[in-house]
Parts: structure tokens; C-alpha cells; sequence
């Protein structure tokens, strides 16, 4: 069998195994699952870019993918007019200052090197009253934008462009954050770099969860815009009700059946941009020299290859795509939940993907979205109904068998981690290898 | 002058106990992550959750022996509960070595593949501990609760503001002490703790010299799992046991151990103390000394906060990153045992 | 024979063959210096009788016993010191601790070797308590053979123990590496600084590509006008 039937098949048995949760629970479920393996797939291909084109290990994964989030909002939620009357101006204006402050804070830091040891402290200077500055501005603003009506809005919304748009945006948002903590981070020891993106992906989830007037914190915002129809609009079109009617299905269940493979069609399509990007970069001069670094850091670095700026470039590529895989799960989700994002889920499942899948191979890395995925949900039901089994001998009201049901669901984090070593000792290489080219 | 005194009163109930107390906590932590960094030469991803199950285990003592009946006085009953909650987490700690690293040992593995194994380890382990203990609070701290409360040092020193001591507190600073002087005493004294050093220094010359590389990092891991099991338990009788909380103890114990410079036990410490003095002063509303130090028509309205508390963490990362940016070996010049 | 003896030793670092049947022996006592151009060999040749790469062929036999098979920290436990030729001390550590851990496989008493060795080394004495790492160039070099000679070795290795310190401190470390042979120790270092280290060696080895070009004593080999126009400058 040849490399290519192996990977087909492996592929196919994936998708045989959606379907599989679509004849035996439901199809509504099965796209469900289906629709956030595709999402996952584009965040582990983001990692891949990162990981697997050139070692760096990325552990804010969730961060990045949060800022994709806050992009859905920003572009399409609609602007609250009296948040904007009564503060907006002044919160941009808060902003600016407080861009203006690092500009002039770095271009300090840059006109000093003459001073040697001493120029720490006029970009010191620069940097504490250019936060006074932005504080005295903006304080009064987030305040007022946070007092109109909190229960409702009580943030600036959005500007009501299509959500697709934020796709796009959220990639930005998620490289331009990439890009601050590669300059501070790349090129130091490797681990500082797991460490830096660890600490900026907490800080832009509690930035997100405590800035109301931007986000609505844990209040949420929901109800963002769709690119799909809505269930509703669809029920009261004649032809699905023409459809259903002939085929003798559930309306209700069609249209939202209808409405989910739309997304998986959006999804899909952008996989499969994605997917053919990468594959034509890797193959490219720029791909070959990107592994060449990789494998030889030395050897590239001794032929003239500016290391750190690749690294920077691999690095802020990758984090887009986990930007817009972000901004796509908002989406899918139709709200923006601040509290969901947690470093288990977000940052270390996505790097389970990656390794398990075939580290340094998008097709690997992409199957591992899946297979992951399938799995971390699907743990759950197993999980029970094993622990269901094994504790079945026990007495109905046995405390043991009570506090092992009710604890089962946390089998899934066990058997992730399980996975992971597993595969890391036996098949480092995961499913689909990387090639040798 | 009553002004003064308030104002030192005020700073020492909000900035230096809690710093002191915290900052031992972050320091034993970070002494873990230095500690397998200098003999293992990888970052641990997995110490925050090894650091949970101490805490559990010794939580779950606990309830044992006060089911039982036993208590410590006016300590916590948690301390009798240590000592075997430290063993548990050392032999975790062996198992998984003997289990998951001695092969990437064998195999002579990069400092980035060792990560990725934490990072298994540590799902593995905070899913254990889920299953084991459930995903909820645990209050587990008995005996008394203050050492000095608030009421009585205003009565017995006839200020208006109040200095309180928690009894979890003044643990927590005085073990600390105990465990660092022994780690110290052992590192700078013993065989073996300078073998250790030596190891973390050189390790082909420590090679040639004879020492045995399984049995450095044997003790390293005893070490490690001590030091983790004290610093979990510490902040759990201080804050309460939330097993979520340690995945983002990680930050600021990095934080801790890279700014100390990393390897360096004695950097790990000063580390751990500058990143809990700076969160609470960065996180510290000023109002109230303001109050107390100005003239009444200049008493400030708001909070006067540099940074709002719910970041915190932001503090720990900023220190971390102006240290990456200005010195990225540490204040101790890292990587030595 | 020799007290220490490569023989015919053939191998390398697991590719192509870098020693091609090279002997090197030295007796109790006396010194022995391996010279050669750069990519000879000479270092490759040192640590092949120290045990640190497998041989193809040949073998090391020490004091008659062959001791081809026993690893690095065996060959330390039957008399063998070794000095690395970079990161030779434990920087982070006082001079007196890197002593201790030189003689760290002794079980028994060894205040007596730490003081010959402070006797052999004043400066180390006085410096005891300074970690290594802020010590110059001559003085590490004085910790390294030091930290070697911990273990009352009979044969002590020196891999260019004179690399990158002055004329000045050169002699005085040759000075003190004749000391340490008078006291009965066999000693085999490689040297750069070829016709000084011939000066002091009762034998010297010139290695090419691997095997044996010149085996004579130091004298005859400074004598020798072939060796002196190949490999000492004229």
C-alpha cells in the first residue's frame, strides 16, 4: 500500500467515524462534531507552521485563538450608539496615547544606546507617564461606556460588517500579538519562548474578561451576526418545506441539519486554502530553507540566513491561522465567551493534534484535528459508559461508585495525556510522517 | 506621626504579609522548576500540576486523620498530613521518571521534546487529580485562623488601621525558612548536595569524576517532589485548593526561576519574592495611604491603582519580559546549581 | 612495556576511522607528550586510551592488565586522571570543592592528597574558597590537574593543558607538571606548544593523519631535522 492509499484511508475511517456518531446518535450531532474538527484542524495546521516547519514551541495557542474571538465582535456586532456618544472617542483617543507612549518609549530605548547602562531609565520615564497619560484619559471613558446600561450593552459594539470579514481581522489581530512576543522571546533559549507565549495568552484572557467596555468581560456578547441563514428563515421557505415534506423529515431538524453544513462548507473551504498554502510554501524555496534551519540551526545560520527574523515570519504566519481559526469558532458559536477559553482545551488539546497527527506534515496535522477532536468529545459518553461497567458490580448507593461516575468526564484530560506520551514514545513521528523530501 | 504609623500599618497588612507569605510560596515553587531545570536541563511544564497533587494528597490525609479524630491544635492539621503527602508526591514523582523521562534520557532527547512530554505529563496529571478529588474548592485549613487579628492590633496599638496575621500565613513563611535552609544545607555542604551541584554545573566533567548522572537526578526528582507537595499545600492552606489554580501558578513560578536566572536556587527565591511584592504593589490601591500622607484637600477619588487586580498576572509576565529583554540570564546569572 | 600502553589502537567517533593503528605508551615517572598538526588526531588518540570512544582494533593495557572494555569512570577507579582540554572545572564552585569532587569516588580520608595538592599548587591554597569561574586562565588549569590528581591517580592525562595561557604561566605550568611526575606519576598530555612540551618529555609521540610518523625521546625528536622543519617551525 502506498503512502498516499495509507493517508486516503486513515482519512476515510475518520470520516467513516463521524458517521458512524450520525447513525448511531444523531446527524445533527455528527456535523456538530464535524464542524469543530475542521476548526480544530486550521488551529493544529497554525501549530504545524509553527512546530513542525521550524520547532517553536508555541504555548498560547488559546490566546491567539481568543484574539480571533474579539475580531468576530469588533466587525460585527453592532455599534451602541450611546456608549460611542457618551465615551468612545475618548477610549480611542486613550488608546492612541497609549500607542503613542510605546513608539515614543522604543524610539527612546533606540536614540539612547550611547547611554549605556543608563538609558533603561529615560525609556523608564517615557513608558510610566506615557500610562499615566493613557490612564488619565481612558479611565473616565471605560467607566461612563461601562455604566450605560450594563445589563444590555454597556460596551462600544462593533462595526456591523459581515462576521466573515473578522476571519480575515482575527488573523491580523492574532499576528500582530505574535509579532510583539517574537521579537521579545525568539532568540533567546527555546523554552522562553513556551514560557513568554504562556504568560501573553493568560494576559489577553484576562484583558478579554475584564475590559467590559470592549468586550462585555463575562457578561458575553452574543447574538453576533451570521454568514449562514438562520433555522427559523429556512423553516419558512417553500422549497426546504416542499423537501422535507416529499422526503417525509423533521423540518425542523433539515433546516438545522441544512444551516451546519453550510458552516462545514465555509470551514472546509477555508481548510482547504489553508492546507494548499502551506503545502505550496513548504515545497518552496522558502519551506526548504525553513527546514533547513530547523534541523541545522548552526549550519543555516553559518551560510547567512538571518534565524531569528525566519523564526519571527514562521511565527507570526502561524498564529494567524490559529487567529482565524478563532475568529471562526466565534462564529459557529454566534457569541464571544471570555470564560471558555481555558489553556487545556485551547493551547495543550491543539498540540495533542499536532503531535499526534504527524508533527512537520499538514496533512497529518490536520487529520490529528480530527481524530482529536472526535475523540475528546466522544471521551466523555465512552468514558461513562465504561465506568458505568467497571463500577457496575457496586452497590447502587455506594459513595465510591457515585463519586466515579460523576468524576468519569475528567477520564478525557487522563487519556489525552496518555495519548500524548504514548505517542511521543512509540510513534514520534504520529500518524502521517513527516515526508523526507 | 499616627499617620505614618497607619500608613505602615496599612502596607504591612496588604503588601509585606501577604508578599512574605506568597512570596515563599512562589519561591518553593520556582526552587522545583530551577531545581529540575539544573539537573534535568528541560522546562516542567508539569511542576504546577506535581505541585496539586501534593496539595492533594496531603488534602486528602488530612480528612484521614481528622476523621480519625486527630488534630494539630492550633495549627493546621494539614502539617501532621505533610510529611506523608511529600512522600506521595516523590514516589509520583520516581514513578514518572522511571516511567516517561528516563527513556528521553536514554535517548539523549532535545530540551523542546522533554517539554512536549510535560506537557503530557501534566495533562495526565491534572486529569488524575480531577478524577480523584473533583474539579471544586477544598477548604481543608483548621485549628486557628489568625495569629494576629485585626481587632487586637488596633487595641493594642491604638491605630486606626489594622494588622492581621493568618495562622496559614505564618506557616507558610516559617516552613518555607525551614525547607530552604535544609535545601541550602544540603546543596552547599553535603556529599551529594555538591555532587548535585557539580552535576548541574559540568556534566561530562561530574561524569569523569565519577558521579553517578541516575542517581543525581534520582535525588533531584526527591527534591523536586518535596519541594512541590510544600509549595502546593502552602497555597492551598492559604488561598484554598482549586485544582484549575495551578496551571496559572506556572507563569509566575517561571517568572520566579527565569528572573532569579534559572538553575539558580538562590535566584529562584529572590525571583519568587520580587514577583509577589510586585503584584501587590502594582496591584495595590493606594487611596487610603494617599489619605493618610496628604493633606486632606488633596485626598485622592479614586482608587489610585496602578493596575487593576485582575492582572496580576500581567505583572509577573511584564517583569518576565523586561528581564528577557534586559538581562535574559537573570539577576544571579543563571544555570548553576 | 609501558606502564600505560595504547596499542595499534584503530577507530573513531562512529564514521570514517580517524586513529589508523596509533601507539602510545608512557612509563611510571615520566612524562610522554603527543605533538602533531591540527586534525592529527592527538586529542582522538588521548581519549581512546581514556575509554571515551570504542576501539575497532587494538587495545589499552595498563600496568600489563587490558583494560580496553571498561568505561570512562572504571578506568578513574584503576588509576587513571584525565584533564578535558575545555570546561575542566566546575565553574560555580570553590576551588576547594572542585578538589572534593575530584576525589569524589574516594570513600576514605582525603585531607592528606588535598594538602599535597595545595602544597603542589599555593595559589590554590590561598584561593580556596573562590569559585573557580573567577580564577584566570593559568589558575583553573592549576584546579583542572588539581581536581585530577584528587584521586591519587598513577597515570595523569592532559589534554593541551597550556592552551590559551601565557608563555609566562606555560612555563610555570610545565614547571609544576614536572613536579607532579617526579612523584612517581606516569604522565601523557597533548601539546600545541610542541618544542616546549618536548623539552620536558622523556618521550614524545609525532602523530599524522592518525598513526605513529616519529616515536623517539624528546631530546631526539627536537634533534631530529625533519621533525624540527615539519613540525617545530625550523
Amino acid at each position: 500500500m502506498s503512502r498516499t492509499q495509507k493517508n486516503s484511508l486513515l482519512f476515510l475511517i475518520m470520516l467513516a467515524m463521524v458517521a458512524g456518531v450520525g447513525i448511531v446518535q444523531s446527524w445533527n450531532v455528527a456535523l456538530t462534531i464535524f464542524n469543530l474538527c475542521l476548526i480544530s484542524a486550521i488551529m493544529s495546521l497554525g501549530v504545524n507552521i509553527q512546530w513542525g516547519y521550524a520547532g517553536l514551541f508555541n504555548a498560547g495557542v488559546m490566546g491567539f485563538a481568543a484574539l480571533g474571538g474579539l475580531a468576530a465582535i469588533i466587525i460585527s456586532s453592532s455599534p451602541v450608539a450611546a456608549t460611542w456618544e457618551a465615551g468612545g472617542m475618548r477610549a480611542i483617543l486613550g488608546l492612541l496615547a497609549g500607542l503613542f507612549a510605546i513608539v515614543i518609549g522604543i524610539f527612546t530605548w533606540k536614540k539612547t544606546v550611547t547611554l549605556e547602562k543608563k538609558r533603561y531609565w529615560p525609556t523608564m520615564v517615557v513608558a510610566v507617564v506615557g500610562y499615566a497619560l493613557m490612564r488619565l484619559i481612558i479611565d473616565p471613558a471605560i467607566s461612563t461606556i461601562e455604566a450605560i446600561e450594563p445589563a444590555k450593552t454597556g460596551y462600544l459594539g462593533g462595526f456591523n460588517q459581515p462576521i466573515l470579514l473578522s476571519w480575515l481581522v482575527g488573523g491580523i489581530f492574532a499576528a500582530a500579538a505574535a509579532w510583539v512576543v517574537g521579537k521579545i522571546a525568539l532568540g533567546l533559549r527555546s523554552d522562553y519562548l513556551a514560557i513568554a507565549t504562556l504568560g501573553i495568552s493568560e494576559i489577553i484572557i484576562y484583558f478579554l474578561k475584564n475590559e467590559d467596555w470592549l468586550t462585555r468581560g463575562v457578561k458575553n456578547v452574543t447574538g453576533l451576526p451570521r454568514p449562514v441563514p438562520y433555522e427559523i428563515a429556512l423553516q419558512q421557505t417553500a422549497w426546504l418545506q416542499s423537501w422535507t415534506d416529499n422526503f417525509g423529515l423533521s423540518i425542523i431538524e433539515a433546516s438545522s441539519i441544512l444551516v451546519k453544513l453550510s458552516y462545514a462548507g465555509l470551514f472546509a473551504t477555508v481548510l482547504v486554502i489553508i492546507l494548499w498554502l502551506s503545502e505550496t510554501a513548504l515545497r518552496s524555496p522558502w519551506g526548504r530553507m525553513m527546514r533547513a534551519i530547523r534541523d541545522n540551526e548552526v549550519a543555516a545560520s553559518a551560510m547567512g540566513k538571518n534565524i531569528t527574523w525566519r523564526h519571527l515570519q514562521v511565527f507570526v504566519l502561524g498564529s494567524a491561522v490559529i487567529g482565524m481559526a478563532g475568529a471562526m469558532l466565534t462564529t459557529l458559536d454566534g457569541q464571544f465567551t471570555p470564560s471558555s477559553y481555558q489553556p487545556l482545551r485551547f493551547t495543550f488539546l491543539i498540540w495533542v493534534m499536532v503531535i499526534v497527527g504527524g508533527s512537520g506534515n499538514n496533512f497529518g496535522a490536520v487529520l490529528g484535528g480530527f481524530v482529536i477532536w472526535f475523540f475528546w468529545i466522544e471521551a466523555e459518553p465512552i468514558g461513562l459508559q465504561l465506568m458505568d461497567l467497571i463500577t457496575s458490580g457496586m452497590d447502587e448507593s455506594s459513595p465510591l461508585r457515585a463519586h466515579l461516575l460523576e468524576n468519569a468526564a475528567h477520564m478525557r484530560l487522563m487519556t489525552m495525556g496518555l495519548i500524548l506520551l504514548l505517542v511521543l514514545r512509540f510513534a514520534p513521528r504520529g500518524l502521517i510522517p513527516e515526508k523526507k523530501r | 506621626m499616627t499617620d505614618i504609623l497607619n500608613t505602615l500599618a496599612l502596607i504591612g497588612n496588604f503588601i509585606i504579609v501577604p508578599g512574605l507569605a506568597y512570596g515563599s510560596q512562589l519561591a518553593l515553587g520556582a526552587l522545583g522548576i530551577t531545581m529540575v531545570y539544573g539537573i534535568l536541563r528541560f522546562s516542567n511544564f508539569a511542576h504546577g500540576e506535581t505541585m496539586s497533587f501534593g496539595a492533594m494528597a496531603t488534602i486528602l490525609i488530612t480528612w484521614a486523620l481528622q476523621a480519625q479524630g486527630v488534630s494539630f491544635g492550633v495549627l493546621p492539621t494539614a502539617l501532621l498530613a505533610l510529611p506523608f503527602g511529600i512522600l506521595i508526591t516523590i514516589a509520583l514523582c520516581l514513578f514518572t521518571d522511571r516511567l516517561v523521562y528516563r527513556y528521553y534520557r536514554s535517548q539523549r532527547a532535545e530540551p523542546v521534546t522533554y517539554l512536549i512530554v510535560s506537557v503530557g505529563v501534566m495533562f495526565f496529571l491534572g486529569g488524575l487529580i480531577r478524577f480523584i478529588i473533583g474539579p471544586n474548592d477544598q477548604i481543608f485549613s483548621d485549628g486557628t485562623r489568625f495569629i494576629m487579628k485585626v481587632q487586637a492590633f488596633k487595641e493594642m496599638t491604638g491605630l486606626s488601621e489594622g494588622l492581621a496575621i493568618k495562622t496559614s500565613q505564618g506557616v507558610t513563611i516559617i516552613t518555607a525558612i525551614v525547607i530552604v535552609t535544609l535545601l541550602f544545607w544540603f546543596l552547599n555542604r553535603t556529599r551529594t548536595g555538591k555532587s548535585m551541584r557539580a552535576y548541574s554545573d559540568n556534566e561530562d566533567l561530574a561524569l569523569l569524576s565519577g558521579i553517578n548522572p541516575e542517581r543525581v537526578v534520582m535525588i533531584a526528582w526527591i527534591i523536586t517532589g518535596t519541594l512541590a507537595a510544600v509549595a502546593g499545600t502552602l497555597y492551598g492552606l492559604d488561598k484554598s485548593y482549586k485544582p484549575f489554580i495551578f496551571l496559572q501558578l506556572l507563569l509566575p513560578m517561571f517568572a520566579s526561576a527565569i528572573v532569579g536566572g534559572v538553575g539558580n536556587p538562590l535566584g529562584a527565591i529572590a525571583g519568587g519574592f520580587v514577583i509577589a511584592f510586585s503584584e501587590l504593589i502594582v496591584t495595590f490601591a493606594y487611596k487610603k495611604v494617599l489619605a493618610y500622607l496628604l493633606p486632606l484637600s488633596m485626598a485622592p477619588e479614586g482608587l489610585m491603582q496602578l493596575l487593576s487586580t485582575d492582572y496580576k498576572f500581567a505583572v509577573s509576565f511584564l517583569i518576565l519580559v523586561i528581564v528577557l529583554l534586559v538581562k535574559p540570564t537573570g539577576i544571579f546569572s543563571g544555570k548553576t546549581l | 612495556m609501558s606502564y600505560l600502553l595504547g596499542e595499534s589502537m584503530t577507530g573513531g567517533y562512529g564514521g570514517a576511522d580517524i586513529l589508523h593503528s596509533c601507539t602510545i605508551g608512557v612509563e611510571k615517572g615520566q612524562i610522554a607528550v603527543v605533538v602533531g598538526p591540527n586534525g592529527a588526531g592527538k586529542s582522538t588518540a588521548m581519549k581512546a586510551i581514556f575509554g571515551m570512544l570504542s576501539l575497532r582494533e587494538g587495545r589499552v593495557l595498563m600496568d600489563g592488565e587490558d583494560i580496553s572494555t571498561l568505561k570512562p569512570q572504571d578506568r578513574v577507579i584503576k588509576g587513571m586522571g584525565f584533564v578535558p582540554q575545555n570546561s575542566n572545572v566546575f565553574t560555580s564552585m570553590t576551588v576547594e570543592e572542585n578538589l572534593e569532587m575530584g576525589a569524589f569516588i574516594r570513600r576514605d580520608d582525603f585531607s592528606d592528597t588535598m594538602a599535597q595538592v595545595f602544597d603542589l599548587f599555593p595559589i590554590l591554597k590561598e584561593k580556596r574558597s573562590q569559585t573557580a569561574g573567577e580564577l584566570s586562565g593559568g589558575q583553573r588549569q592549576q584546579v583542572a590537574v588539581g581536581r585530577a590528581l584528587m584521586t591519587q591517580p598513577k597515570v595523569l592525562m592532559l589534554d593541551e593543558p597550556t592552551a590559551g595561557v601565557s608563555p609566562i604561566v606555560m612555563d610555570e605550568l610545565f614547571g609544576r607538571i614536572i613536579e607532579v611526575a617526579q612523584t612517581g606519576i606516569a604522565i601523557l598530555m597533548v601539546e600545541q606548544n610542541a618544542k616546549h612540551a618536548l623539552n620536558i618529555a622523556h618521550k614524545g609521540y609525532v602523530l599524522v593523519q592518525g598513526s605513529n610518523r616519529y616515536t623517539d625521546t624528546g631530546e631526539a625528536l627536537i634533534a631530529n631535522p625533519d621533525v624540527r622543519k615539519s613540525f617545530l617551525g625550523g
